[in-house]
């Protein structure tokens, strides 16, 4: 159970790490992915997942 | 290396020889339309190059790109692409960490003196990162204080950070608003990201109107200028932007910009792969004569970058790449000091120029337009063939004002061959009676002359509104108006 980063999609913004519940998202050289063991698709905390939400390309954060 | 428009090696000769103030007040320098601002106002912008058509020719700004995230789609808006030729806001090559943007805006001080105002445009939105915003402007406030610290927001997390803002010592903000109207909103803006939800369509245009409605008020009410941008998108908002400028007029906002779409397929938004054009320079000019003196005050906007550096209209940012950022020399406050001195001189003195070329030549012929190649300073300084781009005058009989800019340059040329550099240069000069420049080949001449447009370099390095008075006065004395009416 967890997201993950297309990362040929990824525009290397950031907006998924601002909004990111647990701290599940982390960034190298510009470079974002999603940690798989923190990610827990915001169950319980908000309704729809926040990467994914907050994400300007479409189809870029996505179930793994 | 380009020139400033002072040569640092010359600030030295010009403060020695700077005279007596000429009885020429700073607020009188500036010419026409910032005689309508309040004096507390015109205080605070006589330096923004963004904000003072006058301070454009004399003072830079730089914006740091330290704010990649958005929390917002516009439709004319895409930020996957980049490319180093584009000039249009969203776009930067470089995204920086506040503690290296602090390292650039150190090396740009030490070496362009005109450097007046630090902004934070992007390339998303500031406040969707406001922590690396506030952080950043710390920084630059510690160790450059009299650096102005400016914002640019699309004002949907606006009203929770006004206390910030204040505190920190920014004391311009500039909100984008297209519309008032949410189902304009809605054809804008297909959604927004806001208290942990996606919001779309007319719904989130709702939200995105009392947000920055709310800003705007909370920000006019602590005192802090507010300049309103909009985008004219034809059939979108063209006749909705009155509306627009009464509410955030109605608001306390002080300047209200519109600047026209940037639509092209190949930036791969949604307008430019959906045929939506961008407003002709004759539609623009209408809305923005609606609008009333607002708009004229805003004609030199260049829609820059959100990496650009320099002057408005020239872009400096390729210099002061991370990479190059290493050998940095300290920032000297005197040399800001003597530039400063020789800007006060210089303003002065292109007054009493203009003032004087006025009073001489009094006569009864229809204004034209002419097109200046300059590199700041008011003065006319730069070869024709090194022009990105011209500024445009209007003289006529009673003097000259400015009415905008032209570029010359193509957005993009990546991937497609050089194109002639000297059709475009025409095409840009459509409807030009005269281009005025430091110096021009023989071939240009005679290429300009078939299309009909004089090429005047008789007034090398003198100041702009002046020589073409005095153009304007000799050429209708001459009979070519006549000859060419």
């Amino acid at each position: 159970m967890a997201f993950k980063i297309i990362a040929e999609n990824c525009t290397g913004c950031g907006a998924c790490q601002f909004e990111c519940p647990n701290n599940a998202i982390s960034s190298k050289g510009g470079l974002f992915s999603i940690i798989t063991g923190k990610c827990t698709e915001c169950k319980g905390i908000y309704p729809t997942q926040q990467c994914a939400a907050a994400c300007p390309i479409p189809k870029t954060c996505v179930k793994a | 290396m380009p020139q400033n428009i002072v040569a640092l090696s010359s600030i030295g000769r010009f403060s020695g020889a700077l005279c007596e103030s000429s009885g020429c007040s700073s607020r009188g320098t500036c010419g026409s339309a910032a005689d309508d601002l309040p004096d507390a106002v015109w205080q605070k912008i006589q330096d923004h190059p963004c904000y003072s058509e006058d301070a454009h020719h004399y003072f830079a700004r730089m914006h740091i790109a330290v704010a990649p995230a958005c929390n917002i789609q516009c439709n004319y808006c895409h930020r996957k692409f980049d490319c180093a030729n584009e000039s249009r806001p969203g776009v930067v090559s470089e995204k920086l960490e506040p503690e290296e943007a602090l390292r650039k805006v150190l090396a740009v001080a030490a070496e362009v003196p005109q450097l007046s105002v630090v902004g934070i445009a992007g390339p998303g939105d500031a406040l969707a990162n406001a922590e690396k915003t506030f952080a950043t402007f710390a920084l630059i406030h510690e160790a450059l204080p009299h650096l102005k610290l400016c914002l640019s927001t699309n004002g949907l997390m606006l009203s929770d950070h006004v206390d910030r803002i204040a505190a920190i010592g920014i004391d311009h903000v500039t909100i984008t608003i297209n519309m008032v109207d949410p189902e304009i909103g809605a054809r804008i803006y297909p959604w927004i990201f806001y208290r942990h939800q996606r919001w779309e369509g007319i719904e989130a245009a709702r939200i995105l109107h009392q947000r920055q409605m709310a800003g705007l008020e909370a920000l006019t009410a602590r005192g802090i200028l507010v300049k309103v941008n909009s985008v004219l998108i034809p059939g979108v908002n063209d006749e909705h932007l009155t509306a627009v400028n009464q509410a955030v007029r109605a608001r306390g906002a002080f300047l209200h910009n519109v600047m026209p779409l940037i639509s092209d397929p190949s930036h791969g938004t949604y307008y430019g792969l959906n045929g939506q054009r961008g407003p002709t320079p004759a539609e623009l000019r209408k809305v923005q004569d609606q609008l009333g003196a607002d708009a004229k005050l805003m004609r030199h906007c260049r829609q820059c970058r959100a990496d650009a550096v320099g002057l408005l209209g020239e872009d400096r940012g390729a210099e002061f790449t991370r990479d190059k950022l290493g050998e940095a020399k300290p920032f000297d406050p005197a040399q800001r000091e003597m530039y400063l001195a020789v800007v006060e001189r210089e303003r002065a003195d292109r007054q009493n120029a203009k003032e004087a070329a006025q009073v001489a030549h009094k006569i009864e012929e229809a204004p034209v337009l002419v097109a200046v190649a300059t590199k700041g300073g008011g003065r006319i300084n730069l070869h024709f063939g090194h022009a990105n781009e011209f500024q445009i005058y209007e003289v006529g009989p009673d003097g000259a004002r400015f009415v905008g800019h032209r570029r010359t340059d193509k957005y993009c040329v990546g991937g497609h061959s050089e194109p002639d550099a000297m059709a475009t240069s025409i095409a840009a000069l459509e409807g030009v009676a005269a281009v005025f420049c430091a110096k021009i080949g023989e071939r240009p001449r005679q290429r300009l002359k078939e299309a009909g447009v004089e090429a005047v370099d008789a007034y090398a390095f003198d100041y702009i509104e002046a020589s073409a008075i005095t153009w304007f006065a000799g050429r209708s004395q001459s009979g070519t108006v006549a000859a060419t009416a």
